[in-house]
């Protein structure tokens, strides 16, 4: 007995000598420290950390952030977005002309711009990759691969909607569409719509896809020989590591500052934390809310973009009494979004009026509020004579999306304001991977619940076509009314299209689907020497205008 | 000898085959799957329906199964769904980067490992031995990703001395013949991309060989406190033998037989520690990859790289019986 007291005396002098050490090191440590960081010496290298590496380096087969990116950097398409906001802007275009039954884009090009191949991009460079994105067969027209080309275009071959591309001289090229397609031209700021060397497209076999059906292979291409006209060439993917990327010194805008950009993977948020103020990395993006005042106090430079997202409570109306708009408005009357906000949200989150975020356009600032008033729902409920509710409420776990940076605390600060009206949540917690989604979108088993969409590109469409463009299961109703204002918007003459969104707005939150409650901001950081990162809503975010220097 | 090891390389394939099924059935008796994964936000019944059936994954899952073992047995571990590339390609890439953080947090278990547990079996009851215990104890319960952040939080945030994430330094140019980067260096003659490597591989290296080195201490210091008190010792002792051949002929020697073996175990502890330690520091090794491989259900890289790593562990555990003989003459004879 007595020599086991000795021995877990020893044990805990050890650990307390060896915790006293630590701590004594790290104060001294930052003492002389300060809030440094940054890997580069005035070298004139930006690095980047993202979560994942690019899925290729080919924009026209990838739909995610990590590759866009990437060829944000590499290439440009047609139309551009104006810094700092979600519009279109001309930048290999310098305009367009559409004609009156919108079937007819004519672009003028910009010229003497060249891709990095040093071949001329011309009317026939853009009509051969429209052609090249049209005539895509077999596995280059994979779902993995040809996703937006397909959401946009609705199909390849036979079934797209893109008739013909006519250069009718070096600096125009008209494109003419079997039906119109109102989205085009926010669509075609994408990456995936970028302007790529035709020459080296055929040179590496950018379309000659290998493998299976069930995964489709990288082409050389997409591996090794992307060429654009942006402001960065490419120069190596260590696959797993890192991309590089070195400035374009015969870049028709502005040259870079910046001569060499390298993307690193760091999947674990807490480790790009560390990396950053270890000085390896100078910026990531998806800080975690949780760390912003902490960097701040370090000295580093927290970017937060315009929202681009919406956070909404879904209410299935195929279960009662959801399917009562009683119900529904007292739920909408009993949140109280700045609560949420400062609960479970980002700083500077806006709460939201209606499923898009203030920068759509097709905006309206007309429609129903339903402001936070607990008596007013409780008075609803009993008009609905529900009260004492019990309601199923889903919400997914293990899951960080930019508009919901912890589901569970969301749902807390929700079911608290619930109760206080009477209504019990049942709380359902499911795994976002690989569950979750499957059952609120395949299923009708649901109630309220948690979800949300970041846009694609400018249109109101993207957001309330998604969620209102038809009856489905994550919604449980069919009201025509909606159906069909959704509908109309999207088809309504140019002119007329942002009133039409504007109504279909309004038409939308009178019946009341679900309670919009957020949009939260997205933050990126980077180390104190970093100025003028470009930061853009859609990530329209381009490093030849950011400068070393400012902190060293 | 030679027959034990084509012996053991002939079992090999009822085992793979085995595995091959397990893991088939396996990940697809996992909930959701690629097409969850890949769609998000986007996921409708319809579209999901279609992408299952452009992939194939509607198919019935022995007819799914068979085509998969016709393309193993022609040596095709089909493509990654995240990366677009061959899952055998993949492997071997990344191979590299794992059996240089395994290697560097096996140095460090039995380097440390052994000493400690030595000096704690022969000081018995003394402070060294009660340090020896508590440092093994803490070498077993601290989590690892607990352990990296500490060990990054002071040595590289603070002090400086290491960097956080990767393989090398992204911005260094250097040549990768092999990709062992610390070799590659010393080939090359890059030297400070060798170091820089090395560097890179310190703290990954502590953090993964943590927990061996702790069972690797406590192994060798039960062995060495039995053996230390045989018949034999004591006679060598009383003829007179010097402290060090004592300490390396007989008593070491006789101990190393547990501890060999559990050093071949702790391999696999490490192939498996590796998916966090590689997570935790961005360090691209298979171990990262098949971690992201679960979360994008990525189907041919979880069935190959498990496939892979099984053979990989078997070798190694075949080498650690071959090397009984080697320490023990008794089970040559038998063998």
């Amino acid at each position: 007995m007595r020599r086991r007291a000795t021995r877990l005396a020893g044990g805990v002098t050890l650990v307390t000598a060896f915790a006293v050490a630590l701590s004594g090191c790290v104060a001294s440590e930052r003492d002389a420290d300060g809030g440094d960081g940054g890997s580069n010496g005035g070298d004139g290298t930006f690095v980047f950390a993202g979560s994942a590496e690019p899925s290729s380096l080919d924009p026209a087969f990838a739909s995610d952030g990590e590759t866009f990116r990437v060829a944000r950097q590499i290439f440009e398409g047609l139309v551009g977005v104006e810094p700092g906001t979600a519009d279109p802007a001309p930048l290999l275009a310098e305009s367009w002309d559409v004609s009156e039954d919108g079937l007819e884009y004519t672009f003028h090009l910009k010229e003497d711009v060249k891709f990095h191949d040093d071949t001329d991009f011309n009317a026939e460079a853009v009509c051969f990759n429209f052609d090249r994105w049209h005539d895509w067969t077999g596995l280059a027209a994979h779902e993995n691969l040809s996703y937006y080309y397909k959401v946009v275009f609705g199909g390849t071959g036979k079934d797209s909607l893109y008739a013909s591309c006519d250069a009718s001289d070096d600096a125009t090229a008209v494109v003419t569409l079997k039906e119109p397609i109102p989205e085009l031209v926010p669509a075609l700021s994408l990456p995936s719509f970028a302007m790529q060397s035709p020459t080296a497209l055929e040179e590496f076999g950018a379309d000659e896809v290998e493998g299976t059906s069930d995964a489709p292979q990288l082409t050389v291409y997409g591996k090794e020989h992307p060429v654009g006209t942006g402001p960065y060439e490419f120069k190596e993917w260590k696959s797993g590591e890192s991309v590089t990327l070195t400035a374009n010194d015969t870049y028709w805008g502005e040259i870079a500052d910046v001569k060499t950009i390298v993307f690193t993977v760091i999947s674990d948020g807490t480790a790009r934390r560390q990396a950053l103020e270890a000085g390896d990395i100078d910026g990531y993006d998806l800080v975690a809310p949780a760390d912003v005042d902490a960097l701040k106090e370090g000295g580093y430079t927290i970017l937060d973009r315009d929202a681009f997202n919406i956070l909404y409570l879904g209410m299935n109306q195929a279960q009662e009494p959801l399917d009562d708009i009683k119900v529904r408005q007292a739920i909408a009357h009993a949140i109280d979004k700045e609560g949420l906000v400062q609960a479970a949200l980002p700083e500077g989150t806006e709460p939201a009026t209606q499923f898009v975020p203030e920068i759509v356009t097709g905006f309206s600032e007309d429609v129903q509020s339903y402001e936070y008033d607990p008596e007013k729902a409780k008075a609803l409920l009993k008009e609905a004579g529900q009260e004492n509710l019990e309601i199923e409420f889903n919400y997914p776990t293990e899951v960080s999306r930019p508009y919901m940076p912890d589901a569970a605390a969301i749902f807390e600060a929700i079911s608290a304001d619930l109760e206080e009206v009477g209504i019990t949540s049942k709380a359902t917690p499911e795994p976002w991977s690989p569950t979750y989604i499957d059952t609120i979108q395949g299923g009708e088993k649901h109630g309220l619940h948690l979800l949300g969409w970041t846009g694609d590109y400018n249109d109101t469409y993207n957001f309330i076509g998604t969620f209102f463009g038809a009856q489905s299961l994550e919604w449980g109703f069919d009201d025509p009314e909606v159906f069909q204002a959704v509908k109309d918007a999207r088809n309504a003459p140019l002119e007329e299209q942002e009133a039409a969104f504007m109504n279909a707005n309004e038409v939308i939150m009178e019946a009341l689907p679900g309670v919009p409650l957020a949009s939260p901001v997205p933050s990126l950081v980077v180390a104190p020497e970093i100025e003028g990162y470009p930061i853009s809503p859609v990530q329209d975010e381009v490093y030849n205008v950011i400068t070393l220097g400012g902190g060293e | 000898m030679l027959r034990l090891i084509v012996q053991r390389l002939l079992l090999l394939i009822p085992l793979l085959l085995g595995l091959s099924i397990l893991l088939f059935g396996w990940v697809r008796a996992l909930p959701g799957g690629p097409v969850q994964a890949m769609l998000g936000e986007r996921y409708t019944p319809e579209a999901a329906a279609e992408i299952e059936a452009q992939m194939g994954l509607d198919q019935p899952l022995p007819v799914q199964y068979g085509k998969y073992l016709l393309q193993l047995v022609q040596g095709d571990f089909g493509v990654s769904l995240q990366s677009g590339r061959p899952v055998l390609e993949e492997f071997l890439n990344r191979f590299p980067a794992t059996i240089e953080l395994t290697l560097v947090a096996l140095i460090f278990a039995i380097g440390i490992g052994i000493p400690l547990g030595y000096v704690a079996a022969r000081r018995s009851g003394s402070i060294v031995d009660h340090s020896a215990v508590v440092v093994s104890l803490i070498g077993v319960t601290v989590p690892v990703f607990f352990l990296a952040f500490i060990l990054k939080y002071l040595f590289a945030v603070e002090l400086g001395w290491f960097p956080t994430t990767g393989r090398q330094d992204v911005t260094m140019i250097a040549t990768h013949p092999t990709n062992f980067y610390v070799l590659d260096g010393l080939l090359t003659g890059e030297w400070d991309a060798a170091w820089d490597a090395l560097m890179h591989l310190v703290l990954p290296g502590i953090a993964l060989g943590t927990i061996p080195l702790a069972i690797v201490a406590r192994m060798t210091r039960a062995a060495v406190s039995e053996v230390q008190n045989a018949d034999y010792v004591r006679t060598a002792r009383a003829k007179g033998i010097k402290p060090a051949r004592l300490r390396n002929e007989h008593i070491l020697k006789n101990a190393m037989l547990p501890v060999v073996t559990t050093i071949g175990l702790q391999v696999g502890l490490l192939l498996s520690g590796a998916v966090l330690t590689e997570t935790v520091f961005a360090f691209s090794g298979i171990g990262s990859f098949l971690a992201d491989s679960v979360f994008a259900a990525d189907y041919p890289v979880m069935q190959g790289f498990v496939l892979l790593i099984a053979v990989v562990y078997a070798l190694v555990n075949l080498i650690v019986d071959v090397s009984y003989g080697l320490i023990d003459p008794r089970l040559r004879r038998q063998q």
